[in-house]
């Protein structure tokens, strides 16, 4: 595609005063993964505080800030992105059980 | 006085009716967000937390109708954050084909370059886009990259039996006038399914006789994020099971997602689930690389 010109990094860590709060930017990423993280994490008991934002809808990148109430925010964010590969799998392999469930009764 | 729903791991009729109903009024619908907190119903003795076990048991599925081109079903179980990741991926994140460069040779209608460009890049094109590669920067394109079509049309009064007639012939430029040019060994890998635009009747320009078009397509893979002729679905979206109580069942979601055609619409869907997974994996490795960049500040 014509836009080649990518950020060297695609995420940048802007630690907090220690590593218990940072903010995250995620560059070429939008609400698509941002809403789905904040409630991931929101749903972390780990988490004290989750937001993002998409500071201008025409420039590609998306902030996300965390703190939590001890562990590094990085680890916390890993989780969370471990578990949304896991929810998305286990929803996609439903879906497709639903699907085979679907073809087989439309057969009889 | 005594407090029979405190900390008894349930929660008090009214505050469950808020957690799992949205209600409708007649100015707006009201408690249309989602509780998620994990501690919102500690005093209760509600874990609030996110669970995969409990996703996992919670989670159904359930197709009501398939055809060629559309799919409904229900998705029980999941938030609106998930169910938004998927339609959004849906819309704009699945790749498909699209006319993306045209050479024009010719053009004599009344159809501007530009617009017959643009008119061309809108027409669904049936090539399965999981057998391509996106082009990155200027890599030099070859057959994995780029699928080549050709229109050559001119219009011309009188028909073969009778060349006095004054009926026009080719007046209405249409998709199925666009062939196919196989390139390398694509001739062999599309056998099976020949590739060709998904509807045969799409008006692409009108001619007056005398007047011709000659142009080469090039038609590539790309995500509707960068133009919606590359969305591999007419729509996708989704709505709350409604009950007659003048509510909305917060976790019920009607999905349906209709296809251009380029996909089986029951194949999109995974499609988005398998786009989702890669992001979050790939977020995943790039945080790790940026916490090396740091000097490996975190305690992993």
């Amino acid at each position: 595609m014509a836009d080649g010109d990518e950020p060297p990094q695609r995420v940048e860590i802007e630690a907090g005063g220690d590593t218990s709060a940072a903010t995250f930017t995620l560059h070429n990423e939008d609400h698509t993964i941002g809403n789905s993280l904040r409630y991931v994490l929101n749903k972390d008991p780990q988490v004290s505080f989750v937001g993002y934002s998409v500071p201008h809808p025409s420039e590609p990148k998306m902030n996300l800030r965390i703190q939590t109430v001890g562990p590094s925010a990085t680890t916390v964010l890993h989780g969370a992105l471990g578990t949304l590969y896991e929810i998305t799998a286990h929803t996609k392999e439903t879906f497709e059980r639903a699907l085979e469930d679907f073809k087989a009764k439309q057969e009889r | 006085m005594p407090l029979p729903h405190v900390s008894d791991g349930t929660l008090p009729a009214h505050v469950e009716e808020q957690r799992t109903r949205v209600s409708i009024h007649e100015d707006a619908p009201r408690m249309t967000a989602t509780v998620e907190a994990a501690g919102a119903y500690f005093a209760s003795g509600v874990d609030n937390s996110f669970s995969m076990e409990r996703f996992r048991r919670d989670l159904r599925i359930e197709v009501q109708q398939l055809d060629e081109e559309e799919i409904v079903f229900d998705v029980i179980g999941i938030d609106a954050a998930i169910a938004n990741a998927f339609r959004r991926i849906l819309l704009s994140e699945v790749p498909a084909m699209a006319i993306d460069k045209v050479f024009i040779l010719n053009n004599t209608s009344m159809t501007e370059d530009e617009v017959l460009a643009h008119r061309l890049g809108l027409i669904p094109i049936r090539a399965d886009p999981r057998l391509f590669r996106e082009r990155v920067g200027d890599e030099d394109p070859d057959e994995h990259h780029v699928i080549a079509f050709r229109l050559e049309i001119k219009c011309t009064r009188g028909n073969k039996d009778d060349p006095g007639s004054s009926e026009m012939v080719n007046s209405r430029v249409l998709s199925s006038h666009l062939q196919w040019i196989p390139q390398g060994d694509q001739e062999e890998r599309f056998r099976e399914r020949e590739i060709k635009p998904v509807h045969d009747d799409i008006l692409i320009a009108k001619l007056r006789p005398g007047q011709e078009i000659v142009l080469e397509a090039w038609c590539e893979k790309g995500i509707g994020k960068t133009h919606s002729k590359w969305s591999p679905v007419a729509t996708a979206s989704y709505r709350l099971l409604p009950e007659i109580r003048c509510s909305r069942v917060r976790d019920h979601f009607i999905f349906s997602v209709e296809s251009t055609g380029i996909l089986p619409p029951e194949e999109l869907f995974c499609e988005a689930a398998k786009v989702l997974m890669q992001k979050a994996a790939d977020l995943a490795q790039l945080l790790k690389d940026a916490v090396l960049g740091q000097g490996g500040g975190a305690d992993e």
